[in-house]
């Protein structure tokens, strides 16, 4: 692949626009999964005490396995959510782009 | 070879059916007709995978055909791969045996093995697949120097291989024993050759199927076995745990944050470790070039991640329902003294709940599985130690892009058979190791020296050579000095009477120095060839945005 193409597509707006709204959006998720998995992870370091608690008197699931059986459906469903979003909108704005830098060397 | 494998498989076949036929006949009691029951399943296995290993041969003859399966793998079937090949006999066994003695801990563990998958999926599959052709090195080497950031890749890849390999080996041997009633050095031998054929004849294409065939068979055993435990409770959590913190020695402690993440260093290194070592395992980041473009390497990440949590899930209540039906029945402990030691030690709570639940049957169903399950993680991982070698090292380094196709995919073969005789060495001599806590370290290399190079080279136009070198080699030599002054080896291998380096989880420690040190040795580096590979940086932005350049997939299986 040319230099050339390469440098014509950076200069693309639509491909700039691609970058920083797929960014934005990859960065976001990552940002929840981190800050959740290790706000987790730090109860666990401080406060054994509350995770190893029930959730409510009279209640036996503990507060630390519902916390943790939570996120892991929620995991999946951000990353159900991601490959969609991907596949319905950035996948054909980088069709776009490529598209367009294939037609301009013609 | 075509003959070898066929003679192979007929006499496979006719070991199932001897096994068949000598079973009741020789009268036996009953734990040696579970043997058969086994044996005979773990037979069909190989014999299939064999089979497929015969078709896949004739089907690897390039380079690209014998690292990628040609890029033809669909999504769905790289994300059962995946799932195939990151469940390993430690997950099923160790986990579940963890979750028996410790509760809420191993669900802690479960957590970080899976928290990172969405992390690979967000910042790493599509670039991953839009830059990398056969090994992750592909990337960290692309706009920088081939030879130096190679090798050191490659080496950080064989150390993680090496690692996960002990693990997976001493698995095999103590299951093997247990159940097949072989001697655990016969079990060794056993799972290295049958690696050595996969991998080496069937290349990629054969290693994608036995991944798949045993994750279809784990996941169906496992949930067979959770549901039949599960059902004594009548499928209720809050009668589980009742009735578990009723007769476990920790009471309703079991459900606490316990002993193996008791100071915060250790909880927060393991969630590092787990988290970013899943993303810097090579056979993992090897997948993600099977398939044909990245809408099919995110969906790989779809479904591999929904069934590692589901079956994450899965083992957690056997774990649980273990404590009950296995550590309530005299019949599992050594002299019958419940609370004693355990038949075949503490990782084969798995299999005890099998027969408890399920008969001997069930018993010899998940004993295949588990045999099956270590076949196919070692061969994942001999053929991504292979392609460090043969990829990176022979045709990248050594012969400098000049090597034939034939050539390499040859040397790939011999360092296939070379890593199973390593395997096989160091499967014995560790065989009195902690088959789950083997892994940690694994994932603690793999998080401090392959993780913390590739993700600045995809994100990070300021890496050059001399930082990528530094930061690679930081990890590796810090993160084996850690293990190597931890209670696991200095103690417990050397002898030595305290450890030097008291957690047992490094990634805290490690990572920081990895990207300290790629940091510091790039911003630093002013030289001419610096400069020319952060201009390089634009390009390979740019293909990794959108896959234009990206390698194309060549055929379908």
């Amino acid at each position: 692949m040319s230099s050339e193409m390469y440098e014509r597509i950076r200069n693309n707006p639509k491909f700039i626009k691609l970058v920083q709204e797929r960014g934005k959006f990859q960065w976001t998720l990552s940002a929840i999964v981190l800050i959740m998995f290790y706000g987790y992870f730090m109860l666990i370091a401080f406060a054994p005490q509350l995770l190893g608690q029930k959730i409510a008197t009279g209640s036996m699931w503990p507060i630390g396995y519902t916390i943790e059986l939570f996120l892991f459906v929620f995991f999946w469903f951000t990353t159900l959510y991601y490959v969609q979003r991907s596949n319905k909108v950035y996948d054909d704005m980088a069709q776009d782009v490529v598209k367009e830098a294939q037609k301009e060397v013609i | 070879m075509r003959q070898v494998l066929l003679s192979v498989f007929v006499q496979l076949a006719l070991m199932a059916q001897m096994a068949q036929a000598a079973g009741p006949a020789a009268g036996v009691t009953e734990k040696q007709a579970t043997n058969w029951h086994a044996i005979v399943m773990f037979v069909i296995f190989v014999g299939i995978t064999l089979g497929i290993t015969y078709w896949a041969a004739n089907r690897t003859k390039t380079t690209s055909d014998f690292y990628t399966a040609g890029g033809g793998i669909t999504g769905f079937q790289n994300g059962l791969a995946i799932a195939g090949d990151y469940m390993s006999a430690a997950t099923l066994l160790g986990l579940s045996a963890m979750a028996y003695a410790q509760g809420y801990d191993a669900y802690i563990y479960m957590l970080a093995f899976f928290a990172g998958w969405p992390i690979i999926l967000f910042l790493m599959a599509e670039r991953l697949r839009n830059l990398g052709r056969f090994t992750f090195a592909d990337i960290t080497s692309y706009r920088l120097s081939q030879s130096s950031v190679r090798t050191m890749a490659a080496i950080s890849s064989l150390v993680v291989v090496v690692f996960y390999l002990i693990a997976q080996m001493v698995g095999a041997g103590q299951l093997i024993k247990l159940l097949f009633g072989l001697d655990y050095n016969i079990a060794i031998f056993i799972v290295g050759l049958l690696m050595m054929v996969y991998v080496a004849f069937g290349g990629m294409v054969a290693t994608t199927w036995v991944q798949i065939i045993k994750a279809c068979m784990l996941l169906f055993g496992g949930t067979v076995v959770a549901v039949l435990a599960f059902s004594q409770f009548g499928f209720s959590l809050s009668e589980l745990f009742t009735r578990v913190e009723s007769v476990h020695k920790l009471g309703s402690k079991l459900m606490w944050p316990g002993n193996l993440l008791a100071d915060p260093v250790t909880a927060i290194s393991l969630g590092l470790g787990l988290m970013f070592g899943t993303a810097g395992l090579p056979h993992i980041l090897m997948r993600f070039f099977t398939v044909g473009n990245a809408k099919e390497a995110r969906k790989s990440v779809l479904y591999a991640n929904g069934f590692v949590g589901y079956f994450f899930n899965v083992i957690f209540i056997m774990g649980l329902c273990a404590v009950v039906i296995v550590g309530q029945n005299p019949a599992f402990f050594e002299g019958g003294t419940i609370g004693g030691k355990l038949i075949g030690g503490g990782n084969m709570v798995a299999m005890h709940l099998a027969k408890s639940v399920g008969g001997n049957l069930l018993l010899g169903f998940l004993a295949a599985v588990a045999f099956a399950t270590i076949l196919a993680v070692v061969a994942g991982l001999a053929l991504a130690g292979a392609a460090a070698v043969s990829h990176d090292i022979y045709a990248r380094v050594i012969r400098k892009g000049t090597a034939t196709e034939k050539e390499e995919v040859n040397v790939s073969r011999i360092t296939t058979v070379a890593l199973g005789l390593l395997a096989i060495i160091l499967g014995i001599a560790f065989e009195k190791m902690n088959i789950a806590f083997m892994v940690g370290l694994a994932f603690g290399v793999a998080a401090a020296a392959n993780f913390p190079v590739l993700i600045l080279s995809m994100y990070w136009k300021g890496l050059t050579t001399r930082g990528a070198l530094w930061g690679g080699y930081g990890g590796v030599i810090s993160s084996v000095i850690f293990v190597f002054f931890s209670k696991s080896v200095w103690v417990d291998v050397i002898g030595m009477k305290q450890a030097l380096f008291t957690y047992t989880q490094p990634a805290i420690f490690c990572m920081p120095i990895a990207f300290g040190l790629a940091y510091i040795m790039s911003v630093t580096d002013n030289s001419a060839r610096a400069q020319a590979e952060k201009e390089a940086f634009e390009d390979q932005y740019v293909r990794a945005q959108t896959g234009l350049g990206s390698a194309a997939p060549s055929s379908r299986h």
